[in-house]
């Protein structure tokens, strides 16, 4: 039976959605954390009441977003099992495993401590309150950890074999995974994208108070924290920037040569196409503007070693389909019962090449009879579309140097104590305020739709990994998932501009400019 | 390795019921509290004295469901991914629900009009009660078996549908589940609250106690007389790694309680669900609110190891292809997975119960009306 390729499109279509969706709120909950203890410990330090206010008010933002955080990840940890149960039983045994530990180790810290940070400030002494936002901050960023372990894993599934009597994937070494450079670049990528989210809302905020001219000794204050703590994570996020993880493992490889446009392999040091309009079916570049050098550095560090090109990893995807075509076989011989060593034997030395032997199920159930012409197709189905990667790296990277300049710029004007004149930075900063919502989305597009035909690089192919439920099933969920999280979504941002027009206001301490407020209860 | 792979298998068992069971234990009790809601709070105030009763610490409690999903993806890949398949609409259900929660509590009091609070409150009631009604239905379905079965590949397809799932004893034990939940949230809200509310409490916990016990003895009568089980005719070693089709299973009257008769000390368990049950009552009424948590805590772990017990060692029977039925045997990881777990619960989970305690020791106390009228801008 060939795949139901409507069900796995829709299935995929699911699964970006409601990741998607979950990662409107998670960035801001990774550095407004951090932001809140680094608030929290100059009042601890200072004993100034403001720092508290700030902690407090900018806290209240927090537990808006941090719902909603909650409720759009509960979807996440089970939709393996609803529409990707092939996926769940292939890989369970190691995928698994830092999902399990996340919740034990992450989300269980970062949840019971969240309550206690709004419930606490009467129960508990300075010291041990600030204790407890940052355990909020530690457990929401452990939890970061631990996720991006597991999609480092899927893009570079190092720690594991497969197994022919379980017919799955099995874990052969944890500290492989934990330490996996894919998941590690990952992980100071996104939580450092993180940071720079949460500082632009709070820098963005905070200059729109000033704009007014309201609150200003708290606005400052808050402008300043996030200032510092962007430019710090700016830098962060461009210098380790992804990058460093596209040298490793085969889809990384891929996924590079298809954001750079690479066509054909260049002699090593590679140039950068700074920019350009990628042509799919001539497989070139049209009106490409390139830097010399430049790629080569980025990506491999060194001005001697190549990136591979288009053409080249499609040749090598074909060799290696024909040698999974022959692991394939082998593994039908040990199912019908015959484990003699020698099969094993045989089976063992081709099985790293499996999951290509599997891409050929798209066009035939036995892969072992597979035409000359279904193979060229399966290889040329290991390269993602060239230009949504393209476009998306470049606007991504585009956006990360906009915040480096705003970053900069508010903290070079507060460091030579002249920023209340430049009206138009605050502006900026203004306007800023969703483009790291953008850059994250883009960065997310980039790293899982370069995976594809993948879920499990070179291991398992998307259409293999789905559920056998009905099309129709995953539209109708689709269309709730998307209805119900948009509704809560408006709700959300109604009360975010309802508590942010309140300004600290809304603590009711009798200190700020809209006290007493007529008739708004918080 | 420690442990050899069968003792491992068993141990994996007894953990992902420890999760089952704290998931219950703890976030039980903030559904039925989301169940009593609309009923047991009359006014603006009572609602907020009711809902930030579990408010601080309903969070932490949910984790033990994501933990519990986690942990069985990692020890149970095949359980996780036939059973959230194959029962799609119902955790559907289960999932839409829970959305309203962290919202609910979240957003609820953030803006003064009634309209807006009561629907919240309505949002809060569901993500209480459906989970709490859909689980006990679940488990049901599991002690009737479930119709899937493995084809080439170890592709999992499941054949029935969601409204089969509805089924009477399904239901039969969906309530069990929600009295035995909106027993528990009666008990700790009487353990948070004072004066009227700690007074309707009281009558709630009763109620549903009553119901519970009812419903579940109905559950066990029904189960001894009227429904088959399922026994494992052959298999390959408990130690070796296999695929459940490796083995040949049969339907038999009876089986879900040939593990009574077995190991006669299980019966502890539903004596436990029904003792535990009664003494809450007991207390409850004499005003001695903490042991009447505790006996109602012990009441819904000895429900939940009932089912456990009954269906051992069977996770998910197949009903249309018995061969394909889950076990403790073949459904789980490798020898080295489970190993790597173990440690990471051995070490993690008195952790958190740690941090658990304390943070259940710092927010102790009543909360009253007058807590939410000195506090409007700082409470949910």
């Amino acid at each position: 039976m060939l795949p139901d390729l409507e069900l796995v499109d829709v299935s995929r279509l699911q699964f970006a959605a409601t990741a998607l969706y979950h990662f409107l709120f998670v960035p801001l909950t990774l550095g407004l954390s951090w932001i809140l203890v680094i608030m929290e410990s100059v009042y601890v330090m200072t004993g100034r009441e403001i720092y508290k206010d700030m902690t407090q008010f900018w806290g209240k933002l927090f537990g808006i977003n941090f719902a909603m955080g909650v409720t759009t990840g509960i979807t996440l940890e089970f939709q393996f099992g609803t529409n990707w149960s092939y996926y769940s039983h292939y890989v369970g045994d190691i995928f698994g495993v830092p999902l399990a530990i996340e919740g034990l180790m992450a989300f269980f810290l970062e949840s019971t401590f969240v309550g206690l940070f709004f419930f606490g400030w009467t129960r508990l002494t300075r010291i041990k309150h600030l204790g407890v936002t940052f355990l909020v901050a530690l457990g929401s960023n452990l939890s970061a950890l631990w996720i991006l372990i597991a999609n480092g894993w899927m893009q570079h599934p190092v720690g594991a074999e497969f197994n022919y009597e379980t017919m799955r994937m099995e874990l052969t070494s944890l500290s492989d995974i934990v330490f996996n450079t894919v998941a590690q670049s990952k992980f100071v990528h996104t939580v450092a994208a993180g940071y720079v989210t949460a500082s632009m809302f709070v820098l963005g905020i905070s200059a729109w108070y000033l704009l007014k001219g309201r609150d200003v000794p708290f606005a400052i204050r808050s402008f300043a924290v996030a200032a510092g703590f962007g430019l710090a994570s700016t830098c962060s996020v461009i210098v380790l920037g992804d990058e460093s993880g596209y040298t490793v493992g085969e889809v990384q490889r891929v996924k590079l040569a298809a954001i750079e446009a690479e066509w054909e392999t260049q002699k090593a040091p590679a140039s950068f196409t700074a920019f350009g309009v990628p042509n799919e079916a001539e497989q070139r570049t049209d009106y490409a503007v390139r830097i010399p050098w430049m790629l080569g550095l980025i990506a491999t560090r060194s001005t001697n070693q190549t990136v591979t090109g288009i053409g080249e990893l499609k040749e090598e995807a074909e060799a290696r389909i024909r040698t999974g075509m022959v692991a394939y076989a082998n593994l039908q011989k040990l199912k019908s019962g015959d484990t003699s060593g020698e099969n094993i034997a045989a089976f063992e030395r081709d099985r790293r090449d499996l999951g290509y032997g599997l891409l050929l199920k798209k066009y035939t159930p036995n892969v072992v009879d597979a035409t000359p012409e279904q193979i060229k197709r399966a290889a040329a189905d290991t390269i993602p579309r060239v230009a949504p990667l393209f476009w998306s790296f470049r606007l991504m990277v585009a956006l990360g140097f906009l915040f480096l300049f705003t970053f900069a710029a508010s903290f070079y004007f507060l460091a030579v104590r002249n920023l209340a004149p430049q009206r138009w930075l605050m502006k900026l900063a203004v306007w800023s305020i969703p483009l790291p919502w953008i850059a994250a989305e883009l960065g997310w597009v980039v790293a899982e739709y370069g995976r594809q035909p993948w879920t499990i690089s070179g291991v398992l192919p998307t259409f293999l990994s789905v559920s056998n439920v009905p099309a129709s099933s995953v539209y109708l969920s689709l269309a709730a998932f998307v209805a119900f999280y948009t509704f809560l979504l408006i709700v959300e941002m109604y009360l975010m501009l309802k508590y942010i027009r309140l300004g600290p206001s809304s603590l009711h301490t009798g200190r700020y400019d809209l006290e007493p407020a007529k008739g708004t209860a918080s | 390795m420690i442990f050899d792979y069968e003792t491992l298998k068993v141990i994996w068992w007894l953990f992902i019921g420890v999760l089952l069971i704290g998931f219950a234990v703890t976030d039980g009790f903030d559904m039925g509290v989301g169940f009593l809601l609309p009923f047991l709070g009359r006014t603006d105030d009572e609602r907020r004295v009711i809902i930030n009763s579990v408010g601080a610490t309903w969070e932490g409690n949910q984790v033990w469901f994501i933990t519990a999903g986690g942990a069985t993806f990692a020890a149970w890949p095949l359980v996780y991914a036939t059973a959230f398949s194959g029962f799609y609409w119902a955790l559907l259900l289960v999932l839409f629900a829970l959305f309203f929660r962290p919202v609910g509590f979240d957003y609820r009091s953030k803006v003064d009009d009634p309209r807006w609070r009561n629907a919240w409150d309505w949002g809060l009631f569901v993500g209480g009660t459906v989970p709490a009604l859909v689980f006990g239905v679940a488990f049901g379905n599991l002690l009737l078996g479930v119709p899937f079965h493995y084809e080439r590949d170890m592709q999992v397809y499941y054949t029935g549908s969601f409204f089969a799932l509805l089924n009477p004893f399904g239901l039969l034990a969906g309530v069990v589940s929600l009295a035995m939940l909106v027993m528990h949230g009666a008990s700790y809200l009487q353990l948070r609250s004072e004066g009227e509310i700690n007074a309707r409490a009281k009558t709630a916990l009763k109620v549903a106690a009553v119901v519970m016990m009812a419903a579940f003895a109905l559950a066990g009568l029904w189960l001894a007389m009227g429904i088959d089980g399922y026994r494992i005719v052959s298999m390959p070693p408990p130690d070796t790694a296999f695929t459940p089709l490796a083995k040949a299973v049969e339907k038999a009257p009876g089986a879900w309680l040939a593990n009574y008769s077995a190991h006669p000390w299980m019966i502890a368990a539903p004596l436990l669900g029904f003792a535990g049950a009664a003494i809450a009552i007991a207390f409850s009424a004499a005003n001695r609110a903490l042991p009447a948590f505790v006996a109602s805590a012990l009441s819904v772990a000895g429900v939940i190891l009932t089912a456990g017990f009954s269906l051992f060692p069977f996770i998910m029977p197949s009903s249309s292809n018995p061969n394909s039925g889950l076990t403790v045997w073949d459904a789980v990881s490798s020898h080295r997975t489970l190993q790597v777990m173990f440690w990471v619960v051995v070490i993690f989970l008195p952790i958190v119960l740690a941090y658990t305690s304390w943070v259940y020791r710092v927010l102790r106390g009543k909360i009253t009306v007058e807590t939410i009228r000195k506090n409007p801008h700082t409470t949910y």
